[in-house]
């Protein structure tokens, strides 16, 4: 493998995995924070857990394809 | 990815999904009243509703309530005593047949906490939730059932990361999101199915993976037995188990004096699974969002309330009590309830859709499904 498909092959995957995995660490945070406090830290997580649903509903609903 | 990595992470994804998909989606259908079973309990009027007093109303002594529950068992024994974290003023008291008798066996009593008097008895007939949560549990299958959903969970965890593999060649030449709706109905669904699994994956696996621990919960309490409480009761060792206990009252008062600045959590009698033969396990909590979910076991000679040991539980069982809250998402309130139920309704699409696309391909190789890939490609590669 050359050292430029390499490179590329890096960049695509973080083009297909950077937008999931932004997701993913919202969500750890959002489990997290619920667990150590309450109140803001509750209100964290409902935040944090509930955008991964908003951006599927974004995807399906209202992006221009 | 090369063809050959394709086809065997697809033959993973595909399998080890098919295996669990049926008791998944048993799972999440049963695990959704069970996220409320709290609101529920309390709208079936399963919740009991102790009388306002004045704040500083006296605590009534437990030796009384333990007789007035034994009074309506005759011949039964007490198992455990449990304090509700949430309702100060309710003491709760497990009475079985035997000690050892499993806890769904077991009769629940729940007393004024102040008055000693007897506020509810459940009964034993199986009601609508008695009945989600043996299904999510154990299938009525006691510990095997456990264990077999265990596995189930490992195959799901095993299809949720062959699943992410697969992301990448499916997504290699579509931009996030694309939901190709002019398309075929099943073009669709693999959009759909790749799209609500890649954001939902975090949660997924961390409540996959706890409900896993949850099964092994009979099996970590035994190896503590064997691991730490056999050692902290080592001065009894070859005494027969004591006949009948002596005050809980006292026992407490020697618990509250190890561990001051804790409450109790709950008591397990002498001779049950939680306990040696000749003392009260007096589990105390802590008071924080998150020490209140942990506890520390304090030993105490149920016969003379001298204090026997106490330790810091070790890792394995700290693990399985953080594990719980993040499976039942009871720890942040009404609105997080309802967003873990809108993420296990997503989960019950991204299973169905799963198990849609195998039967609308059934019979067509990796082989021509990724040339078919490479097909639908061609038009977005044009385009840009």
């Amino acid at each position: 493998m050359t050292m430029r498909s390499a490179s590329e092959s890096a960049l695509s995957l973080r083009r297909i995995f950077g937008i999931p995995l932004v997701l993913a660490i919202a969500t750890i945070i959002g489990l997290v924070s619920a667990l150590l406090e309450d109140g803001v830290w509750d209100a964290l997580s409902w935040v944090t857990l509930g955008l991964p649903m908003l951006v599927a509903a974004w995807a399906i609903w209202f992006r221009r394809t | 990815m090369s063809p050959g990595a394709i086809r065997k992470w697809s033959w993973v994804h595909k399998w080890s999904s098919l295996v669990c998909t049926a008791f998944l989606l048993l799972l999440c259908v049963t695990g959704l009243p069970l996220i409320f079973h709290e609101e529920i309990e309390h709208l079936l009027g399963d919740k009991p509703e102790p009388p306002a007093m004045a704040a500083d109303t006296p605590k009534a002594s437990l030796d009384r309530i333990i007789a007035a529950g034994l009074a309506r068992r005759p011949g039964q024994v007490v198992q455990f005593v449990v304090w509700d974290q949430d309702e100060p003023n309710v003491v709760i008291v497990n009475i079985a047949k035997s000690l050892v008798e499993p806890f769904d066996k077991s009769q629940v009593m729940i007393f004024d906490a102040r008055t000693a008097e007897l506020l509810m008895e459940p009964g034993n007939r199986l009601g609508f939730m008695d009945i989600m949560l043996s299904l999510h549990v154990d299938l009525f299958a006691g510990l095997p059932g456990k264990l077999f959903l265990g596995l189930m969970g490992i195959l799901f965890v095993v299809a949720i990361v062959s699943g992410v593999v697969l992301y990448a060649p499916f997504m290699r030449k579509l931009p996030f999101g694309t939901v190709r709706k002019e398309k075929a109905t099943r073009t669709r669904w693999l959009d759909l199915h790749n799209l609500l699994g890649v954001v939902t994956v975090g949660w997924v696996l961390v409540v996959g993976a706890t409900g896993v621990i949850n099964t092994w919960a009979d099996l970590l309490i035994q190896i503590w037995r064997f691991d730490q409480l056999g050692d902290m009761v080592k001065p009894y060792a070859g005494q027969p188990p004591i006949d009948k206990p002596g005050s809980l009252d006292k026992a407490m008062i020697t618990a509250q004096g190890a561990a001051p600045s804790m409450r109790p959590s709950f008591v397990a009698f002498p001779g049950t699974l939680f306990s040696s033969g000749h003392h009260y396990m007096v589990a105390m909590r802590g008071e924080e969002p998150l020490t209140k979910r942990l506890i520390q076991p304090v030993l105490v000679d149920a016969q003379t309330a001298g204090l026997t040991d106490t330790r810091k539980m070790p890792w394995y069982i700290t693990a399985l009590l953080v594990s719980q809250p993040l499976h039942f998402g009871d720890y942040g309130g009404l609105p997080l309830k309802i967003v873990w139920a809108l993420l296990d309704i997503i989960s019950i699409v991204v299973l169905g859709s799963g198990l849609y696309l195998w039967l609308a391909r059934r019979g067509v190789s990796v082989d021509v499904r990724l040339a078919a890939l490479a097909q639908d490609e061609q038009p977005v590669r044009a385009g840009r």
